[in-house]
């Protein structure tokens, strides 16, 4: 494993350098965006949001625990947070997505690939803090990288699934019409998969507020931070508005998700 | 009438390695020899017919016997494992994978037997598939998707969601999308057999009346002999992988070439199949108005007929008369229009007797044939329904 980390730096640093700043200005320019946002506005596109896609009882509930949050004094950490766990989120939509479709398409990939993922799921997800620290240093990138690879396994797997999933009928339907792999696939395959790639991004944003938290041991701001430190103090009181926050967070990014996903289920035939 | 698809020698064999199988074939091994030998499926083995040029050919045949696996031969879904399949003079089995797909954009569209119908598109979006994966501008879709629909009686459901849909009216989709990219040839396998008997009927008839328009060349699947004898201009009978017989419907139900034949034919409903100008007389028992009463009565003593149909100079149908009033008219000097009867029942060539029979019992009168400007083709007498029913 050190080997393996070491050669690494060593042949790849150029690149690892060059990862971390296109990553941290994404990051950047997320977390000013999170910064500039009025309070209100956020309140008011969540109550919207879970208003159309949930029900008006659930948008005024989700507004009336952000509020909650913010007389905790913990806005600020939050969008924090936010900005870190979408960041994250939006990184392993961009790999994880088309490494599923890929193993949708090959029965060998799916072999090595697999195994891999079920391996990445079993691990205790601070495992990943130790290469992270090794390749990018202690910061926000480690926790970044630590995130992603955590969150990354369900999106994959779900799109995969999904698209193998995928009735015969309809691609041999799209197909008999003289459809290329690539009109298939962009117009068939992945509008069919949709819901399902849906279920995969909500658990994938799950896990990566999951881990935010625990990313925060090597040096993300942010909620997981206050909970540690609180620890540290014996705060009680501290600790549990930290944790009851992050729980907030939870249940709204969950319901909203959730809501998305019901929104792509068509009926099937 | 020349030959649009020529099937030559094509044998299709399921497995890993199809080709190692074909001389254990030709050298006699039964099907089940071969699949319990080598864990081979034959599909199709050694068929060769042609199509002709705008007709509904209809593949026949028990279920297993190869019928969907030939189908989709031509349209290349399966890979034949042996022999060609000529396409206007092409073989197709050669096509490059970009020849394949722009063929199967251009001359072949199929309907399928579960439709095939995409669930995220709505019904206009289904319809126009064919046409956006070709790249034809979207006004252009739209207008022919609106026409196509109107076409199969779906006109208002643009943007109904499948999942609304009943069975019937999905197929009326898969047939609007296929006939939305105007091909050549129309690829049915089984279309109408997961849909219940009524609205399969009305299938039936809607396609011989979008097919009497639109002269498409149709094949066309099905393992019901009713269904084959009603659209079929040729019918090929399959077994066990095997084409036994080829054929119009009359052949087929008059000199079956096998039991196996024998036992589909017994099943059949002859008055599902017989068609009005199947048993129509043509020998016109007509007079014409300027003909006259006096010769009216006169074509009807000589032939020993009571009544008998009037048609005008362009044999267009007028009405019926009968022979005591003929003969009193010829009496009081009347004129023929002055004593032709109008309570008759007409009938189009296609119609099967079935639908002949309650009309012809209840007029007294022949039924009349004619065709769509009302020119008689000729008479169905109650006799006849009955010499072509035994
Ligand atoms: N993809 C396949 N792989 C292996 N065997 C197949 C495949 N498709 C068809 N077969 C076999 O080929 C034979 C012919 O099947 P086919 O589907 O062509 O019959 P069919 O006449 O269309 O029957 P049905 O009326 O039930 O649709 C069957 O024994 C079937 O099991
Ligand atoms: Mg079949």
């Amino acid at each position: 494993m050190e080997a393996a980390v070491d050669y690494l730096t060593n042949h790849f640093q150029g690149v690892f350098d060059a990862l971390k700043i296109a990553v941290l200005t994404f990051l950047y320019n997320m977390q000013l965006f999170m910064e500039w946002i009025p309070w209100w506005v956020v309140i008011l596109t969540v109550f919207l949001l879970g208003w159309r896609l949930v029900r008006l009882t659930a948008g005024i509930t989700f507004a009336a625990l952000l509020f909650l949050i913010g007389t905790f004094g913990y806005w600020d950490m939050m969008m924090y947070t936010m900005a870190i766990v979408l960041t994250s989120v939006v990184i392993s939509l961009l790999l994880g997505i088309p490494v599923g479709i890929l193993l949708a398409y090959s029965k060998k990939t799916e072999a090595v690939v697999k195994p891999l993922l079920d391996a990445m799921q079993t691990m205790p997800s601070f495992v990943y803090l130790i290469p992270a620290i090794m390749l990018f240093g202690l910061g926000k990138v480690s926790a970044l990288f630590a995130t992603v690879i955590y969150a990354i396994p369900p999106v994959i797997r779900l799109t995969n699934l999904a698209i193998r999933e995928v009735s015969k009928d309809m691609i041999e339907a799209a197909l008999s019409f003289g459809s290329s792999r690539r009109q298939l696939l962009r117009k068939v395959q992945i509008p069919q998969a949709l819901p399902t790639i849906m279920a995969g991004i909500n658990q994938t944003t799950m896990m990566a507020l999951a881990m935010v938290v625990i990313a925060s041991l090597v040096g993300a701001k942010g909620l997981g931070m206050e909970v540690l430190i609180s620890i540290n103090r014996v705060d009680i009181n501290q600790g549990f508005e930290a944790g009851l926050s992050i729980v907030i967070m939870a249940i709204i990014i969950d319901r909203l998700t959730q809501g998305i996903a019901n929104r792509y289920n068509y009926k099937k035939e | 009438m020349s030959g649009i698809i020529k099937i030559e020698n094509v044998t299709k064999i399921f497995g890993p390695h199809p080709t190692s199988v074909l001389e254990k074939i030709q050298a006699g091994a039964s099907k089940s020899d071969i699949l319990n030998e080598t864990g081979h499926t034959v599909g199709v083995y050694d068929v060769s017919f042609e199509v002709n040029r705008g007709e509904i050919f209809v593949i026949m045949g028990l279920s297993g016997s190869g019928k969907s696996t030939l189908i989709r031969c031509l349209n290349l879904l399966n890979q034949p494992t042996e022999g060609r399949i000529l396409i206007d003079g092409e073989d197709i089995v050669r096509y490059s994978g970009k020849e394949l797909q722009r063929f199967r954009q251009n001359k072949v569209a199929m309907v399928f037997q579960h439709f095939g119908i995409l669930t995220h598109r709505t019904v206009e979006e289904n319809v126009v598939y064919g046409l956006e994966v070709k790249g034809i501008p979207k006004e252009e879709r739209k207008q022919t998707a609106r026409e196509t629909l109107a076409t199969v009686g779906l006109e208002g459901w643009e943007e109904k969601m499948p999942g609304e849909l009943s069975g019937g009216m999905l197929q009326r989709v898969g047939l609007a999308r296929a006939l939305a990219n105007d091909p050549d040839i129309l690829l049915m396998d089984e279309p109408f057999s997961a849909l219940d008997p009524l609205i399969r009927r009305e299938m039936q008839q809607e396609l011989l009346d979008i097919q009497s328009k639109l002269k498409k060349t149709i094949v066309f699947i099905t393992h019901d002999i009713n269904e084959a004898f009603k659209l079929g201009d040729r019918v090929a009978v399959m077994k066990d992988g095997q084409v036994i017989q080829t054929g119009t419907p009359d052949e087929i139900l008059n000199e079956p070439a096998d039991p196996y034949i024998e036992d589909f034919v017994k099943d059949i409903d002859r008055s599902k199949v017989l068609k009005a100008v199947q048993v129509m007389s043509k020998s016109l028992a007509a007079v014409s108005l300027s003909e006259g009463v006096q010769a009216a009565v006169k074509e009807m003593e000589s032939r020993k007929l009571t009544n008998m149909f009037v048609v005008d100079d362009d044999q267009k149908l007028q009405g019926v008369v009968t022979i005591d009033d003929a003969i009193r008219a010829r009496e009081e000097n009347k004129d023929l229009p002055e004593i032709v009867h109008q309570d008759y029942f007409t009938a189009k060539p296609e119609e099967i007797l079935q639908e002949l029979i309650p009309k012809a019992a209840e007029s007294p009168f022949p039924v009349a044939v004619t065709d769509e400007t009302e020119k008689l083709l000729g008479v169905v007498r109650q006799t006849s329904i009955l010499a072509g029913l035994t």
